[in-house]
């Protein structure tokens, strides 16, 4: 019996915003416990929320580029439960009326494009930290941090569109990539301000009804969410396939054993008893305000990567290495190209030279790179004009990169230009056929690629300021045109 | 006054809400519960159609926050005020949960 898995994700991402969503406290990471806080993220009676402009347009922001409608009214709603991390006995969020409804993201495009609807963003709080171990007395009490209290978040909901723990992964990894290239969350996991659940069921292939679902939490990476889900998906299967039910609930995802536990849930847990929150008003956006953040979004990785492929013909693989995988490589390669260079070689520069220098210093952005990219465009016209040859060009690429020197300086201060005068050449030639008797010998009885050697062996003697082209041909016809294969 | 609503669970409610209740308190509440359900029920007879629905007295111009830090409360005052506290590890402190 085959079966396929049914997933829907839901990303809780940090705003960038300097406060909290509904209190001036300051939102830094790391800060010493309990020292950003106020009446409002501790709920002390009396205090009253009041919303963080900013925090909404940088939800709206995320909600444009998912390709969402942007609600014209939302309402803010409480969320009731209770837990010593929620001071209020709530958690201010949003229910039936979301920010952002209706968006979608493309996958791919690899074998086929695929599409994730984004049911909905919605804008809430986050709650604070609760220190389970740690403290001399943590075997009779939790301590707890409300530094996180009121920190605000957009929660994404997908449609369960997914079909494979490795396009969870994908669709995450494109979450993650858009929101940060929006400069709406900056993208770490490892801080938390970046996290992940999966609701994953599974069903016979053909069927139209869904199984029954779990929610898994607690998986913080890419590959983490993918290696849970697989451990899932086959988990249900075993149990389907064993006559069970699957029970729906909430798995925790434990890296360390490479599998998932349930945690249990209370009895009525989830009897949230949402009702409007009336300490805020609805929040109404006007289109115009919707229209103006529009005009600010910036060009997305996955639209910058298509237009790198068709401006200047680069292939996939290369494309998605400037915009993916090295920070600011896409912008380094325009700045290279706009100063004149052509595109392949740019793109192989900053592969090549470029990419291994970054290896070396154990970095992966351009801002480590001390080259300018107008100083490598230099540099590739030289080498394109063959006024020095390629492994010059690298040698050359060494002395900007440690001395911040211009090619141009470089080349005529130490006489690194190919030279194409003949008679110092010829001169060179004349000493290495007079060397290398025995390669002259087999030539001449047609083992004519012994040629490149002897190229090399002039190369060598000119320290690389020789065109090769020039070295053949001057090799050749000392060699004479006598060659004759054998074979001929 | 209204009659007790059989379909009105007091003490789920009240478990909801961490509280625990006496049974006079629980027959208290339930009577009392009807009596406020009985007159939602009658200003829902009202025929709202065409009018939004409203949580809201003072909807008018938005209310914003621009995202400017503000200092927040002094820790040691603030750990004063809580039941248990470390004041050395700066923390809250609560019963164990799990």
């Amino acid at each position: 019996m085959r079966y396929e898995p049914v997933i829907g994700l839901e990303i809780h991402a940090q705003l960038l915003t300097a406060t909290k969503i509904f209190c001036g406290c300051a939102t830094t990471f790391g800060a010493p416990p309990n020292t950003n806080v106020c009446p409002v993220c501790l709920g002390l009676p009396g205090a009253l929320p009041v919303l963080n402009r900013r925090a909404v347009e940088l939800a709206i922001r995320a909600g444009l580029a998912l390709g969402c409608r942007i609600q014209a009214r939302s309402i803010f709603a409480r969320k009731n439960y209770f837990y010593p991390d929620l001071p209020k006995g709530y958690q201010i969020s949003q229910y039936d009326q979301p920010l952002a409804v209706e968006g979608r993201l493309e996958l791919g495009p690899d074998a086929r494009t695929r599409y994730v609807g984004i049911t909905r963003i919605h804008m809430e709080e986050d709650a604070g930290k609760s220190l389970h171990h740690g403290l001399p007395d943590s075997d009779r009490y939790t301590a707890v941090d409300f530094n996180r209290a009121g920190v605000p978040l957009i929660e994404i909901v997908t449609e369960p569109d997914l079909r494979s723990a490795a396009d969870a992964a994908e669709c995450f990894s494109r979450v993650r990539e858009i929101l940060v290239a929006l400069g709406v969350n900056d993208g770490n996991m490892e801080e938390g301000s970046l996290r992940c659940d999966a609701n994953v069921s599974v069903r016979r292939v053909g069927e139209a009804t869904f199984g029954t679902k779990t929610e898994v939490k607690n998986v913080n990476s890419f590959r983490f969410l993918q290696k849970a889900l697989e451990y899932e998906i086959e988990r249900q299967i075993d149990v389907l396939e064993s006559g069970g039910r699957v029970v729906q609930e909430t798995r925790l995802w434990d890296s360390d054993l490479g599998e998932t536990t349930s945690m249990r849930t209370k009895e009525e847990a989830h009897d949230y008893r949402y009702f409007p929150e009336p300490d805020l008003q609805p929040l109404d956006v006007p289109q115009a305000w919707v229209e103006a953040i529009r005009s600010t979004l910036p060009e997305l990785p996955e639209e910058r990567k298509q237009r790198l492929m068709a401006a200047h013909g680069l292939s996939d693989y290369d494309a998605d290495l400037l915009v993916r995988l090295i920070t600011g490589g896409a912008d380094y390669f325009e700045r290279v190209v706009a100063a004149g260079a052509q595109a392949k070689a740019a793109s192989n520069w900053i592969q090549g030279e470029i990419r291994r220098r970054l290896k070396e210093l154990g970095r992966d952005d351009m801002s480590a790179v001390p080259v300018t990219p107008e100083a490598l465009a230099e540099l590739i016209d030289l080498a394109e004009r063959g006024v020095v040859s390629s492994t010059v060009a690298k040698d050359v690429f060494d002395r900007m990169w440690t001395t911040g020197r211009r090619a141009k300086a470089i080349v005529d201060e130490e006489g690194l230009a190919q030279t194409g005068d003949t008679s110092a050449i010829a001169a060179l030639v004349e000493s290495v056929l007079a060397e290398n008797a025995d390669a002259v010998e087999q030539y001449r009885k047609g083992k004519t690629n012994v040629i490149g050697f002897l190229v090399g062996q002039v190369m060598k003697k000119g320290k690389g300021r020789i065109d090769p082209k020039v070295a053949n041909q001057l090799l050749r016809d000392a060699l004479g045109g006598a060659a004759s294969s054998p074979g001929a | 006054m209204a009659a007790t609503r059989p379909d009105i669970d007091v003490s789920r409610v009240a478990a909801l809400a961490r509280l625990e209740l006496t049974p006079e308190e629980t027959a208290l509440f339930t009577r009392q519960l009807s009596e406020i359900l009985a007159y939602a029920e009658a200003v829902q007879q009202i025929d709202t159609t065409g009018v939004p629905p409203t949580a809201h007295a003072g909807a008018g111009e938005p209310i914003w926050r621009d995202d400017v830090v503000v200092p927040s409360l002094d820790r040691a005052v603030v750990l004063k005020e809580a039941p248990e506290a470390s004041l050395s590890a700066g923390l809250f402190k609560v019963p164990k949960v799990l």
